[in-house]
C-alpha cells in the first residue's frame, strides 16, 4: 500500500488526540458556562468547532478551550457557529401540506391549542405555521412557545425581520405548502428587508430554553423539533425524545424534520404515524 | 479499547522494532461514492455489475437539486439488486445496502451509523463529498474505500487526500471516460490514488477488491 505503517501511526494519533481535545473542550464549556454540547453528534461538531479555530485564527482545539474559557465573547461566537442552523420559511413545504390537510382538521375540535416549537432558531417556521394557522382562522386559540438554545437568534426570531432575497424562495414553499393567500400581504419589504405583521407574533412567546440541560415546561398539543436532533449523539436524543413526551398530550402531534425518524429512539413505541414520509407523529400511549 | 491498542496496523510484527513485516489481509468496511454531474448513469453501470450478496455497504454522495425527492432511489433501485435508501439520521449500517445522502443534507460517516446535517454548504454543495469522505475516514480510517466519479467540480478532492492519508483505499474514474472529467481529474491530481478505472472497471474491481471483506 502506498501509505508507510507509520504514517498511518501519526494520522490515528492525531486523531485520538483531536478526540480528546473536543472532549475537554465540551467538559470545560459545560462545567464553566452550562452549555452542554458533550453529547452532540462527533463528526458535524467536529467541523463547526475547526472552523472556529480558524475563525478565532488558531491552529488547535487545544488553543480554542483557552481561549473560549477565558473570553466570554469567543464562547458567544462559538454558539453560534453551533447552534444556527439552516433554516427557510415552510421548509419542506409539504410537511405543511401535510399539517393542514391531516392535522389542523383534528385541532379546530380544542377550544385551546398549545405548540411548541424546539429549536426554532431565526423564527422562519414559526411565522410560518402562525401563517398557516392565521389561514385556517385558528390562530386566536393558539399559543406557540418558540424556544432555542440561543439568545441571539431569538432576537432575530422576535423582529420578524428576514432578508428580501430569500422572498422568493419563501413564496414558492408558501404556495406548495397549500398557502391560500398571498404571500406578500403578510410582509411590508423596505429596502433589503422583509417586515413580517407583528399580528403573525401575537400570540407567540419566545423564549431560551436549553433542550439538553432544561426541564418540561408545559403541555403540548402540537411539539415541532426539526433538524434539531441530528445534532445529538442517540443518547442526548433518546433524552430529549424523552422530554418530549413529558410535555405532550394523550394524541398530540410531534412533527420531526424530513430526514429524522422517531423509529430509532426509546420512545418509538409511544407514537403512531400520521404521515411516514412527513415525519408526523401522534402520541397513542 | 484503548488507545494504544487502536493505534497498531494491522499485520505481522516485528517483535524487536515493532515494524510491520506482513501486512495483514485488508478489510474493508465502508465504501464511500462520490458524483456529480453525469453521475446518475455512471451509477448506474457500477451498481448494474454488483451482486446481490455483495455485502459491504456503500455510502453515496450524488449532488443533486434540493428539492429532488424519491427520484434517484428509484432510478438506482432498478439498477441494483442491492437495497437502496435515502438516509435517515442515525440509520444503522448494514451490509449489502446503498445509502444515498438525502437532497439538501451532508451525510457524515459515524462508526456503524450514518448523521445527517444541515450545515451550510461546502463549496455550494450539500449533499458534499468531502463532508462523507472526511468522516468516514476518520470513523473507519484503513477499511474504507473512496470512488471519485464524474463531476464538473472539485468535490471529493480534499476528502479523498485524507482517505489516502488514514490508510483507505482511493479509486478514480479515468477521466477519459467520465461524462464530466474535472472531478475524478482534481482528485487524481491532489493525492496519490490507488487505481484510476475506466468506468466500466470499477464495479468488477470493486467486487475483487472487497472479495476478502465479504463475509
Amino acid at each position: 500500500m502506498a501509505n508507510e505503517p507509520a504514517a498511518i501511526l501519526d494520522e490515528q494519533t492525531r486523531a485520538d488526540l483531536e478526540q480528546i481535545e473536543i472532549r475537554l473542550l465540551t467538559e470545560g464549556i459545560y462545567q464553566h458556562y452550562g452549555f452542554d454540547f458533550r453529547d452532540y453528534s462527533l463528526p458535524s461538531l467536529r467541523r463547526r468547532i475547526w472552523k472556529r479555530v480558524y475563525a478565532e485564527g488558531l491552529s488547535t482545539i487545544s488553543g480554542l478551550i483557552e481561549k473560549v474559557l477565558h473570553d466570554p465573547q469567543s464562547m458567544e461566537r462559538l454558539l453560534l457557529d453551533l447552534s444556527i442552523n439552516t433554516t427557510a420559511m415552510f421548509r419542506d413545504p409539504t410537511f405543511y401540506l401535510t399539517f393542514r390537510q391531516k392535522v389542523v382538521p383534528v385541532l379546530r375540535t380544542y377550544p385551546f391549542v398549545r405548540i411548541w416549537h424546539a429549536g426554532c432558531s431565526t423564527g422562519e417556521e414559526v411565522y410560518s405555521m402562525a401563517i398557516l394557522l392565521q389561514e385556517e382562522g385558528l390562530y386566536d386559540r393558539c399559543r406557540i412557545y418558540a424556544t432555542d438554545i440561543n439568545e441571539a437568534v431569538l432576537q432575530k426570531a422576535k423582529s420578524g425581520i428576514f432578508p428580501l432575497s430569500t422572498m422568493q424562495e419563501n413564496t414558492s414553499n408558501y404556495i406548495t405548502a397549500g398557502g391560500n393567500g398571498t404571500f406578500s400581504d403578510y410582509y411590508t419589504a423596505r429596502y433589503d428587508y422583509a417586515i413580517f405583521r407583528p399580528s403573525l407574533r401575537e400570540n407567540v412567546v419566545f423564549a431560551q430554553h436549553n433542550l439538553v440541560t432544561d426541564a418540561s415546561f408545559n403541555h403540548f398539543n402540537v411539539i415541532f423539533c426539526r433538524n434539531v436532533l441530528i445534532y445529538f449523539n442517540n443518547a442526548l436524543q433518546d433524552r430529549v425524545q424523552e422530554l418530549f413526551l413529558q410535555s405532550m398530550e394523550m394524541f398530540g402531534i410531534l412533527g420531526l424534520g424530513k430526514k429524522e425518524s422517531i423509529k430509532f429512539t426509546s420512545v418509538a413505541d409511544r407514537y403512531e404515524d400520521v404521515d411516514t414520509e412527513e415525519k408526523l407523529y401522534r402520541r397513542i400511549r | 479499547m484503548t488507545s494504544a491498542a487502536r493505534k497498531m496496523p494491522s499485520g505481522i510484527r516485528s517483535w524487536s522494532d515493532g515494524r510491520v513485516l506482513k501486512e495483514a489481509v485488508r478489510r474493508y468496511e465502508l465504501i464511500t461514492i462520490g458524483c456529480s454531474m453525469g453521475g446518475m448513469h455512471a451509477l448506474q453501470v457500477i451498481f448494474e455489475t454488483l451482486p446481490k450478496d455483495f455485502a459491504v455497504p456503500i455510502a453515496v454522495v450524488q449532488h443533486r437539486y434540493k428539492t429532488s425527492n424519491e427520484g434517484l432511489p428509484q432510478f438506482l433501485r432498478r439498477h441494483s439488486q442491492l437495497d437502496v435508501v435515502d438516509t435517515l439520521d442515525k440509520q444503522w449500517i448494514k451490509p449489502g445496502t446503498v445509502y444515498l445522502a438525502p437532497a439538501n443534507y451532508h451525510l457524515l460517516v459515524e462508526r456503524g451509523e450514518l448523521s445527517l446535517s444541515v450545515d451550510e454548504k461546502v463549496e455550494y454543495s450539500r449533499p458534499s463529498i468531502d463532508v462523507m469522505f472526511e468522516s468516514a475516514a476518520l470513523a473507519y480510517g484503513p477499511a474504507v474505500v473512496g470512488v471519485v466519479l464524474t463531476g464538473a467540480n472539485a468535490d471529493g478532492a480534499r476528502g479523498a487526500a485524507l482517505i489516502k492519508k488514514r490508510g483507505g483505499f482511493v479509486i478514480a474514474q479515468d477521466p477519459k471516460t467520465a461524462e464530466s472529467p474535472v472531478m475524478p481529474q482534481a482528485t487524481i491530481d491532489g493525492t496519490r490514488v490507488d487505481r484510476i478505472l475506466p468506468l466500466d472497471r470499477i464495479g468488477p474491481f470493486l467486487i475483487e477488491l472487497c472479495r476478502s471483506s465479504n463475509p
